[in-house]
């Protein structure tokens, strides 16, 4: 063993052996990380045992390493192969819930265990598919790793791994150096990052920095805490004043409501133009009208969000828009870490559909067309197919920037007309409700979360809206209707098809006649 | 072209006489096998003995110098069938495979073997695939040593006494003139450590004798009269032999007092109870361990409590069993797995020598799973209150044992994650082109097979509802053969389609005049197992090396009389696998409807080529680097893509907005580009958001010129318009 001055002094159980398990994803480099591992134990005076599960199981599952080591002698100890619930000195987490997931398996106990484990999630999938918001929090992981622990380190190690262009293995394996809780000097573990000859450049610097992290030589940087609004320093010279009194007449909105109604007032600007931001506002008041200060204007804070929603409607012509933006191009060549020297091709995938077409068309003659089936057969069979194109050439980009300007004929077209029968439709029907249940006007102006995406998927969107709101009145009259309406709305989000949905409309019916 | 190269690690197989080798199990039973002399070795690959096949093909140049043949087996029943080699002539074989499942294959071959006997060592590797990290059914080979009369090894799970089972299994299997059935688990085989070695050996007999000196006797043939002798001779001869040989060579052993190394205090008697542990081999480790954290053992496996550890399981020894009962009060047989078959023999030794011995076993351990630390121990812990109380530490008799305080319940919150496709594998385009056909035509009867397509039985395509055996899963549609309202499916690998697929299912279905539509998912290698290649494989060594690669599935299952055959060599094209499939869905065509859909393994192809790629960079080569992006302000956040994806690196991410509810797709770093989301988005008529940039590395001066040209026009037109209106960005909006 070595016997480095500034040898840490090892967490070691009664027993000798120190136990080590890491719970990672499959892909993330558990292979390597055990390999480092071991051989710094093995080449530090340890006996040392490593074993993995190797095989189908690897393929983005959840997987286990386990690592046992104890001081070499003249005999050979014997360590088990896996490791066991209250046994464990060390858990290294890839993840944040492989961590809660190795706290359900008993591997964290407050008598023993360091927990190191990475804050960052990778999603499982049945977090992903969900149409809503599916992505469990880790809040309880926190709060148990807390309790479970008998000491918590915890960084966003994949940040620091992608930092230095290298793996999680390597910032895991610099917490764990730097965490002191194995018998081994930060000189040691370099060694065998250095030994095994592959990326050692950039896992000694992934290695480095999360060493300095959980050593605390350096401290992670804090969390951007939510920053209000900055001031709007880019509107143009001419459009200033009439900007300037948009902002004014938002200041007359009372306080609960105003910085959401910012945020629905730029974004509205943002699509289309001053006059639309007037309309947006308009719209704001007159839910205000409605609205008192008892109930803290939840009301008018909702439609202020709901409202911007729905006038800043996905069409083609705001695809158009935000396909051509400067800001996106930047945006991309940094996420896409585009080297000096290269050049980036870009493709983008649209598919028009006959209805995307006719809704661009003036009103009139959209609701002409679309009324005729063959045509509106014949108009998909010119335009209905996958177009890639390339807005990093010349007349492609042209031709998106042409269509992203004319959002200016944007109010005389057909889908327009249409979005603003059903804004007023929705908002009518909820101010109506307003005036005997509060709460579930709320709820109805909630709704506008059901409706999103393109194509189909705003077709589903739509009818699960109607649904949803067609049960208003079969709750109306209900102490609890805003409850159930909010239940509704969240079964919704529960599934693609519906079929939460269909369970809750079954219940709210059964209600309905009851009543009867 | 294995996932893993051992390229560097089969080194460690040239070490010679007294030096120290470390590394990996499998790597140690390699060079185990060459220590013993073995004259040639194969198998098929399965985890968790892929890496042995990984590792006998690496090594290949190191087999052959010493006159070692290596075969790659098409399947276990041909790498079983490869021991005949030994019936006749003394040479030592070696195959692996799984368990139980590659013994189920191989049992046709294994039985034949069996009765007639082998002259040479014959030895059977087997990986036994049980517990966490299986992904099989959970069974045992053990039946299969017990009908067959092949003898069982079930080492200590460490490198010195796996070795040591190679060496110890050829010698039994030559004294009894018996097959021997190695088995090792699943951890056992990855678990690293260290042994002695000893000279490589070439073989006394090498195959090229045997061709040079063939030798046949018909008492050996599995016919009647002479099967009948041979059930005689495994029962009367072979059997006791093995039994004699057993307790002769102590291969089976004993530790704790009056046993031998380790035992100290010999304070087995009086007050500290008479009783003893049997158990598994591979049990070991955990049994120690379980005793260790009692107090009973320390980290040596200096044990104050007898064991008998069985290294071999199958036949017993009934007097060494006996024996070690004696003088005992209590045993507890610890045998993973059911049914419990040592457990029941040793029921039935006992009550026929009348002992008063109580047997314990599966009454305080369980009788199905895995014995895993914590099992183990509270089985250990309660064959103790039960036999001798006295010797659990206080703490533990104590009725009321102290709770760790309870955090809160993660149960609900930590979401299970199953394996599933890796990052731009080329199934998943394949599966989501079928899940957009049942969203259109309904739901469809499909049967899965053994392989990574597998995964599309779980979420997010949930097609797929059975699976049957490798290779069988058009076989296990045949029901449906004669057609109805909706054509069932079937899928198959390319592992799977010639492991056994083409006679068993495609074969099948031609016969049957199926109606049904069979895919055959080609991604040029057994890549579940670790990218092993197979008669298909298109890898660069096509042609060179020891394999004979390149062979088309498409020519093969045209050469078996299919006539409706269609391929498909870009597999991401999802489009085209949508018409390809409603075509064969439709088609009045009489007969199986094959679609052969290839594209090569993601896993492999990146290991392949990113290096490459990298090198030409750094070279000044022209490279194109895809990968997708999601721009978040046109995603909606209905997800709709991931359910046709459940890529990795397609994920969601919150927004910092509080004018969007519900988190939007977002594509991390670990993108490989392979075109699913656009191909999807398409497809299914999705949504805009997704965009491909393609990062052109040391493009041509030409190429340049333009490109910063249309940069320069449009970086103006998008300052122009900028300046004539308000924009807000994501981040001010």
């Amino acid at each position: 063993m070595s016997k480095a001055p500034d040898m840490p002094k090892a967490t070691t159980s009664s027993d000798g052996i120190i136990k080590l398990a890491i719970m990672a994803v499959g892909g993330q480099g558990g292979g390597v990380l055990t390999n480092w591992i071991e051989d710094c134990a093995r080449r530090n005076g340890y006996a040392v045992q490593a074993t993995s599960v190797a095989g189908v199981a690897q393929r983005t599952g959840a997987t286990i390493y386990y690592i046992e080591m104890a001081p070499a002698g003249d005999r050979e100890p014997i360590f088990s192969l896996m490791p066991a619930a209250g046994d464990v000195d060390i858990l290294l987490a890839a993840e944040m819930m492989e961590a809660g997931r190795a706290i359900l398996r008993g591997f964290v106990t407050p008598d023993r265990t360091t927990l190191i484990a990475s804050t960052h999630r990778a999603l499982a999938v049945s977090e992903k598919t969900i149409p809503g918001d599916g992505i469990s929090s880790t809040q309880e992981v926190f709060a148990a790793a807390g309790i479970a622990a008998r000491r918590f380190v915890h960084f966003d190690l994949e940040k620091v791994a992608i930092e230095a262009g290298s793996v999680i293995s390597a910032s895991l394996l610099g917490a764990l150096a730097g965490a002191q809780c194995l018998p081994f000097t930060r000189q040691q573990f370099e060694e065998s990052i250095r030994i095994s000859g592959r990326g050692v450049d950039t896992s000694l610097h992934a290695f480095g920095h999360a060493f300095d992290l959980a050593a605390g030589i350096q401290n992670p940087e804090p969390e951007p805490t939510p920053a209000d609004l900055p001031v709007a320093d880019n509107v143009p010279e001419h459009l200033r004043a009439g900007w300037q009194q948009l902002e004014t007449r938002l200041e007359q909105l009372p306080e609960p409501v105003r910085a959401m109604a910012r945020r629905g007032l730029r974004a509205v600007v943002d699509y289309q133009d001053l006059a639309y931001g007037e309309e947006y506002l308009d719209h704001v008041f007159k839910v205000l009208e409605c609205d008192n200060a008892e109930d803290q204007f939840r009301l008018t804070h909702e439609a202020a969000k709901y409202l911007a929603r729905a006038m800043a409607y996905d069409d083609t012509f705001r695809v158009a828009d935000l396909k051509t933006r400067g800001r996106r191009f930047d945006r991309i060549a940094r996420e896409m870490a585009q080297p000096d020297g290269a050049r980036m091709k870009l493709t983008e995938f649209m598919h028009p559909r006959a209805e995307e077409i006719v809704g661009m068309m003036p009103h009139r003659l959209g609701l002409f067309l679309s009324r005729r089936p063959r045509t509106m057969r014949f108009i998909d069979r010119l335009f209905n197919r996958g177009r890639r194109l390339r807005t990093d050439r010349l007349p492609t980009f042209v031709m998106l920037y042409l269509l992203g300007g004319a959002r200016r004929w944007r109010r005389g077209t057909l889908r327009h007309a249409q979005e603003v029968t059903h804004l007023q439709s929705w908002l009518d029907e909820a101010l109506a409700v307003a005036q005997r249940d509060y709460g579930l006007a709320v709820e109805l102006i909630g709704n506008r979360r059901l409706i999103k995406g393109y194509s189909d998927t705003h077709a589903r969107g739509l009818s699960k809206f109607d649904r949803v709101n067609q049960a208003a009145r079969q709750l109306s009259g209900r102490d609890d209707a805003a409850q159930w309406m909010a239940r509704l709305r969240e079964a919704a989000l529960k599934d693609e098809k519906g079929v939460a949905l269909d369970g809750a409309l079954k219940t709210v019916a059964s209600f309905a006649e009851a009543k009867d | 072209m294995a996932e893993r190269s051992f390229a560097e690690a089969v080194k460690s197989l040239k070490l010679g006489e007294g030096e120290t080798f470390t590394g990996e199990g499998i790597l140690a039973i390699t060079k185990a096998l060459l220590e013993s002399g073995v004259g040639y070795v194969g198998g098929y690959q399965g985890a968790p003995i892929s890496h042995l096949m990984d590792v006998l093909a690496d090594a290949e140049d190191i087999l052959s110098e010493l006159d070692v043949r290596y075969e790659a087996n098409a399947s276990e029943a041909a790498a079983a069938a490869m021991l005949a080699a030994s019936v006749h002539y003394p040479i030592r074989g070696a195959v692996t495979f799984k368990g139980p499942v590659g013994v189920n294959v191989a049992s046709d071959a294994l039985a034949n073997l069996a009765s007639s006997g082998v002259t040479g060592g014959a030895l059977i590797i087997v990986g036994e695939d049980y517990g966490e990290g299986s992904s099989i059914m959970q069974e045992r080979s053990h039946a299969f040593a017990m009908k067959s009369q092949i003898w069982l090894l079930d080492p200590r799970p460490n490198l010195p006494s796996i070795v040591k089972a190679v060496e110890q299994g050829f010698e039994l299997s030559e004294a009894t003139n018996t097959p021997v059935m190695l088995m090792v688990r699943i951890r056992s085989c990855h678990v690293t450590g260290s042994f002695p070695t000893r000279a490589n050996k070439r073989p006394d007999f090498t195959v090229r004798d045997a061709l040079a000196n063939p030798r046949s006797d018909y008492a050996r043939v599995v016919l009647p009269p002479m099967s009948y002798v041979q059930e005689q001779d495994k029962i009367n001869t072979r059997w006791p032999a093995a039994q004699a040989h057993i307790r002769d060579h102590g291969l089976n052993e004993f530790f704790g007092p009056s046993g031998g190394e380790g035992g100290e205090g010999g304070n087995n008697g009086g007050e500290r109870g008479a009783i003893g542990i049997i158990c598994q081999g591979g049990m070991y480790n955990g049994v120690i361990r379980a005793l260790q954290r009692l107090g009973l053992a320390n980290i040596y496996g200096d044990s104050d409590i007898s064991l008998y550890v069985m290294n071999v399981t199958y036949p017993i020894v009934s007097e060494e069993f006996l024996d070690f009962c004696k003088d005992k009060s209590h045993v507890l047989v610890v045998e993973e797995g059911q049914p419990h078959f040592l457990e029941q023999a040793f029921a039935a030794e006992l009550y026929k020598a009348e002992s008063e011995t109580v047997l314990h076993g599966k009454d305080v351990l369980p009788m199905a799973g895995e014995y895993t630390g914590q099992v183990m121990q509270e089985g250990i812990e309660g064959f103790l209150k039960k036999a001798a109380p006295n010797l659990l530490p206080a703490s533990l008799r104590a009725p009321n044992r102290e709770e760790i305080a309870d955090g809160p319940d993660l149960s609900k919150v930590v979401p299970i994650r199953p394996p599933g496709f890796c990052t731009g594998c080329p199934e998943r385009p394949i599966f989501a082109a079928l899940k957009m056909t049942e969203t259109e035509k309904g739901k469809h009867q499909i049967a899965g097979d053994i392989g990574c397509h597998l995964f599309a039985s779980l979420p997010p395509f949930e097609i797929g509802g059975s699976t049957m055996g490798y290779g069988l899963g058009p076989a296990s549609n045949a029901a449906f053969d004669g057609g109805g309202e909706r054509r069932s499916i079937s899928i198959i690998g390319d592992g799977g389609f010639w492991h056994n697929g083409l006679s068993s299912s495609i074969g099948n279905a031609v016969y049957n005049k199926s109606d049904g539509v069979i895919v055959v998912v080609d991604n040029y290698y057994s890549a579940a197992t670790g990218g092993q290649d197979v008669l298909s494989s298109r890898s660069l060594a096509t042609g060179a090396g020891s394999k004979s690669t390149g062979h088309s599935i498409a020519d093969a299952v045209k050469g078996v009389g299919v006539k409706w055959v269609r391929q498909i060599d870009r597999t991401y094209d999802v489009p085209k696998m949508r018409q390809i499939l409603d075509e064969a869905l439709t088609t009045d065509h009489v007969g199986p409807k094959v679609i052969v859909a290839s594209s090569e393994c993601m896993l492999n192809k990146q290991r392949r080529e990113r290096p490459l790629a990298n090198k030409a960079i750094k070279e000044g080569r022209r490279v194109e680097k895809p990968r997708f992006g999601v721009d978040e302000d046109i995603c909606t956040g209905d997800h709709a893509c991931i359910r046709l994806s459940g890529c990795p690196s397609l994920s969601l991410k919150q927004l910092d907005d509080p004018l969007r509810d519900d988190p939007v797709a977002a594509i991390d770093q670990s993108c490989v580009g392979c075109g699913n989301c656009g191909e999807v988005a398409d497809a299914a008529v999705l949504c805009p958001s997704f965009y491909r940039a393609d990062m052109v590395h040391n493009p041509g001066r030409w190429e340049q010129m333009i490109s910063k040209f249309s940069q320069r026009v449009i970086g103006w037109l998008q300052r122009r318009r900028a300046a004539r209106r308000i924009e807000f960005s994501q981040e001010q909006s």
